[in-house]
């Protein structure tokens, strides 16, 4: 089937355009990662990015479609990317198997592949491995102390594909929000758990900053338009102002919640995804509006230190219903569709 | 002299690259149509009826006879673009995608270009005709909207009187790329459209609102030197109603919804028309036309033609009489250059594709665009970005529209609004999967028409059943009642004869007893009848 015949003015995108323009602006969050976590970021990336491109083709294959313009659409290095820099670092290599197969197989080509997915790929495949390995999922290891200079090529790879190391605990830290989470649970303020913590969660705030940056030149290229990042961001921000000025015991402080775990990514990159999130202009500031809510409820209230994931989840089954209850009012037509 | 009018903006829209100054560099050039032999003319030119010819093999035809006319509100008739013989009626492509044949007129010119006594009554002092003379006229000299939409303008001119016409607007935005025919026709003709303004204004002048009429002509700033000639036009005139606005350029500002909107900031409800907010839009070449049929009493047989592209040498702006192959206007040009891949007819966003030049310039074509090879795409899904929806001038969501009309679901591709869209492509350009979105559109769009007549033909069969079946049931209730009268008759009859006649036989007594017996019957059977009567007079009816 051949495409439109108009003439397209130079600014018209492929998807595949599209696709790299996200890979681009993954580039600087994932090279303070790679600063930060040595050689298990390195290992995250090709074992997540050579499982999708297997699984893709594999499906390819299994649904009788062509491989290379699927293949070269660069969607499926997308979701193993963003796998790669949720996942934790150093992560064995079945941990990165399963998340591939649920974000590849499961919530991409069982519903129909590119373009018909209710739900965020890579979102589904994290969610999966939290859930049924939430021991390996929360165990990440501590920002410098694993990197290059402290854990080597060999080690890595008797973590990634053998046992794990004796010593791994070691190598460990709780991330800030796991810190926040379990330090909230036992009683203690923020003000003291701030005081007990290690200089280098600091590193959490850059690689924040960092998906930021990213995340700002995608909307100055107009990959994506500023709706979603902002109402999602704006949203989160607002709820933790509110229950900060209302002294909530459990309340840490907007920045932290802006500037910690997933937020830019999830907030640039992820609430962002076409393909699954809401379509009209009213609808998608509500779909991530939804998002930065869920995600501080169950920051603050949940059994999880991290919201993102979930939170996109139950926003993306929120999608159709939004589309269908706002769309914007046509050139003619008196109000909403009736 | 007038305030600043506030222009108001339309949604979506995009920047597109003008290319239109390669052909507006010289001035327009006639080709006249004994250069090139012999001349097609299609015997259905405009959005209505076909018209019938007029004219025999052989005979001689002068310039501006009516070759061909039929009888309706949409018809209008086909006059001969110069004088000569008709040589045959045949099917010949016409401009159309699919390269459709249609009847078409052959004329063999002969140079003398006379328009012998056929020309109509020149009425320079127009305001001393009165409105349905002027629109007869109009409708006389065959003028459709030249925009592209070629439906007949006389038609858009006769007004509801409920509703007052408080704009004229005249469209000059001209926002699809390329093309320049009314660009260089505002350039060149800019006193005649003013005319062919006021003739309108004169038409429209008893639906005037108390607050007065005014004619809005709508340029595109990319234009200077049209938007100049006509303020010169406007001034020279003294005409206060006229004011020369200059637009944003931005395509597809020139839809006539939307230059609707950004001039007086009203919408034309969905399935309505201008008409039903007050306004009136035409073209700038159609207000030309109108000038030329009504002062001048000249026909419209020729049109501004913009023959460009990179695939042409000179590109260029023609005065072409109807009929007369592209592939002439394309010689005319210069002819082919290396990289000419594709042959349109219109703009690059609107235009549709011809499968070649032996094709006649008819009333629709205002532009012939030689394009490079288009690098074809694979059509990738759709994966929901969302361009599409912000580009839509209409504000409609074009890929739900698409998911609709994808999967045949036309009733949900109403609801949302697909016969709102104006197929202006925007949402085809900037879609990153290279979905031939309008394609759909049209798909739905056809099936949403389609149904609809047949909802029409088959209420109206049902109308008409239900009236026959109710004029049966009155004829048979009629007959009936008929019938009980008659019978009644007779028996009235019968019972009086035996009452005289037992009057007059007394002796007779078994016979007597026996009519004294049927008459009883009779009266029995009477007064049962009188008893059921008021209760079940159907059944009574029925018996």
């Amino acid at each position: 089937m051949f495409g439109t015949n108009r003439t397209a003015p130079s600014a018209t995108r492929s998807v595949a355009q599209v696709m790299q323009h996200v890979l681009y602006a993954l580039i600087p969050g994932t090279l303070l990662l790679f600063w930060l976590f040595g050689w298990g970021l390195l290992s995250n990336l090709i074992l997540s990015i050579g499982f999708a491109l297997l699984l893709e083709a594999l499906m390819l294959k299994l649904r009788q479609r062509p491989l290379q313009p699927f293949l070269s659409d660069y969607s499926v290095l997308v979701t193993g990317w963003l796998l790669a820099v949720s996942l934790p670092p150093y992560a064995p290599w079945w941990l990165i198997a399963v998340a591939m197969l649920f974000a590849v197989v499961v919530a991409k080509h069982l519903y129909g592949g590119l373009g018909y997915n209710p739900f965020n790929p890579a979102m589904v495949g994290y969610a999966a491995v939290l859930i049924s390995f939430p021991l390996e999922m929360t165990l990440w290891p501590a920002p410098f102390a694993s990197n290059m200079t402290h854990i080597g090529l060999a080690d890595t790879l008797q973590q990634v594909w053998g046992a794990p190391l004796a010593q791994w605990d070691a190598y460990t830290q709780a991330t800030p929000l796991d810190a926040l989470k379990t330090g909230f649970s036992l009683g203690e303020s923020f003000d003291s758990l701030q005081a007990q913590a290690p200089p280098d969660w600091r590193a959490w705030g850059w690689v924040n900053i960092a998906y930021l940056m990213g995340g700002l030149w995608l909307l100055w290229r107009g990959i994506i338009s500023w709706p979603i990042p902002v109402a999602l961001l704006g949203t989160l921000g607002g709820l933790a102002s509110l229950s900060w000025l209302l002294a909530i015991p459990q309340a840490a402080p907007p920045l932290w919640h802006l500037f910690a775990g997933a937020s830019m990514l999830g907030a640039f990159f992820i609430a962002t995804d076409p393909v699954s999130a809401s379509t009209t202009p009213l609808g998608q500031l509500l779909y991530a509006a939804g998002i930065g809510f869920f995600t501080y409820i169950i920051r603050t209230w949940g059994g999880y230190p991290d919201a993102i994931a979930f939170a996109v989840l139950i926003m993306n089954m929120a999608v159709p219903l939004i589309d269908a209850y706002t769309p914007p009012r046509v050139y003619g037509t008196s109000r909403w569709r009736s | 002299m007038n305030a600043p009018l506030k222009l108001w903006q339309n949604p979506g829209g995009l920047a597109l690259p003008a290319h239109k100054e390669t052909s507006t560099q010289q001035a327009s050039r006639s080709l006249s149509a004994h250069q090139q032999a012999p001349l097609r003319i299609p015997l259905l030119q405009h959005a209505g009826l076909k018209a019938e010819a007029q004219v025999q093999a052989g005979e001689k035809v002068y310039k501006g006879q009516v070759l061909a006319r039929s009888q309706g509100y949409t018809a209008l008739p086909i006059h001969a673009s110069t004088s000569g013989v008709i040589t045959g009626i045949e099917q010949h492509p016409i401009p159309h995608p699919s390269g459709l044949t249609d009847d078409c007129l052959i004329l063999e010119p002969d140079g003398d270009d006379d328009w012998g006594t056929q020309r109509l009554p020149a009425w320079p002092h127009y305001t001393e005709q009165n409105e349905e003379s002027l629109r007869a006229r109009i409708a006389e000299a065959g003028i459709v909207g030249l925009g592209g939409a070629v439906f007949p303008t006389a038609i858009k001119l006769n007004v509801r009187p409920e509703i007052p016409v408080s704009h004229l607007i005249l469209n000059g935005a001209e926002c699809e790329p390329y093309i320049s025919c009314d660009d260089q026709l505002m350039q060149e003709r800019a006193a005649d459209i003013i005319v062919g303004a006021q003739i309108m204004l004169h038409i429209l002048a008893s639906h005037a609102p108390p607050s007065g009429q005014t004619c809005l002509v709508g340029i595109e700033d990319n234009k200077p030197a049209a938007i100049q000639a006509m303020q010169a036009a406007v001034k020279m005139s003294g005409d206060t109603r006229i004011q020369i606005i200059s637009l944003p350029t931005r395509y597809p500002n020139g839809g006539e919804r939307q230059l609707i909107h950004t001039l007086t900031g009203r919408e034309v409800p969905s399935a309505g028309r201008p008409a039903d907010i007050g306004v009136i839009c035409h073209n700038v070449a159609t207000a030309r036309a109108i000038y030329r049929a009504v002062v001048l009493g000249e026909p419209l047989i020729d049109r501004y033609v913009t023959v460009t592209g990179p695939g042409v040498r000179h590109p260029q702006n023609f005065s072409v009489p109807f009929g007369l192959p592209i592939s002439a206007l394309i010689e005319q040009a210069g002819g082919y250059t290396d990289v000419a891949e594709r042959l349109l007819m219109g703009g690059p966003m609107m235009g549709i594709t011809l499968a070649n030049a032996n094709i006649p310039v008819v009333k629709a074509t205002n532009c012939i665009l030689l394009d490079r090879a288009f690098p074809q795409h694979t059509v990738m899904p759709c994966i929901r970005c969302g361009q599409c929806a912000q580009v839509c001038p209409a504000s409609l969501l074009p890929q739900q529209l698409y998911w609709h009309a994808r999967a045949r679901d036309v009733e949900q591709a109403e609801k949302y609004h697909v016969m709102d869209c104006i197929e202006c492509g925007c949402c085809e350009v900037v879609c990153p999967s290279h979905i031939p979105l309008v394609d759909y559109y049209r798909f739905a769009k056809d099936e949403i028409k389609a149904q609809r007549e047949a909802q029409q033909k088959a209420a109206i069969a049902r109308e008409r059943y239900e009236m026959r079946q109710a004029r049966l049931e009155r004829l048979e209730r009629e007959r009936a009642e008929k019938l009980a009268k008659h019978k009644q008759a007779l028996q009235d009859k019968a019972a009086n004869k035996a009452n005289t006649a037992s009057d007059q036989n007394s002796d007779k007594n078994s016979k007597q007893d026996a009519i004294q017996a049927a008459l009883e019957r009779a009266k029995a059977k009477k007064a049962q009848q009188a008893q059921s009567k008021p209760t079940s007079p159907h059944k009574q009816d029925a018996s």
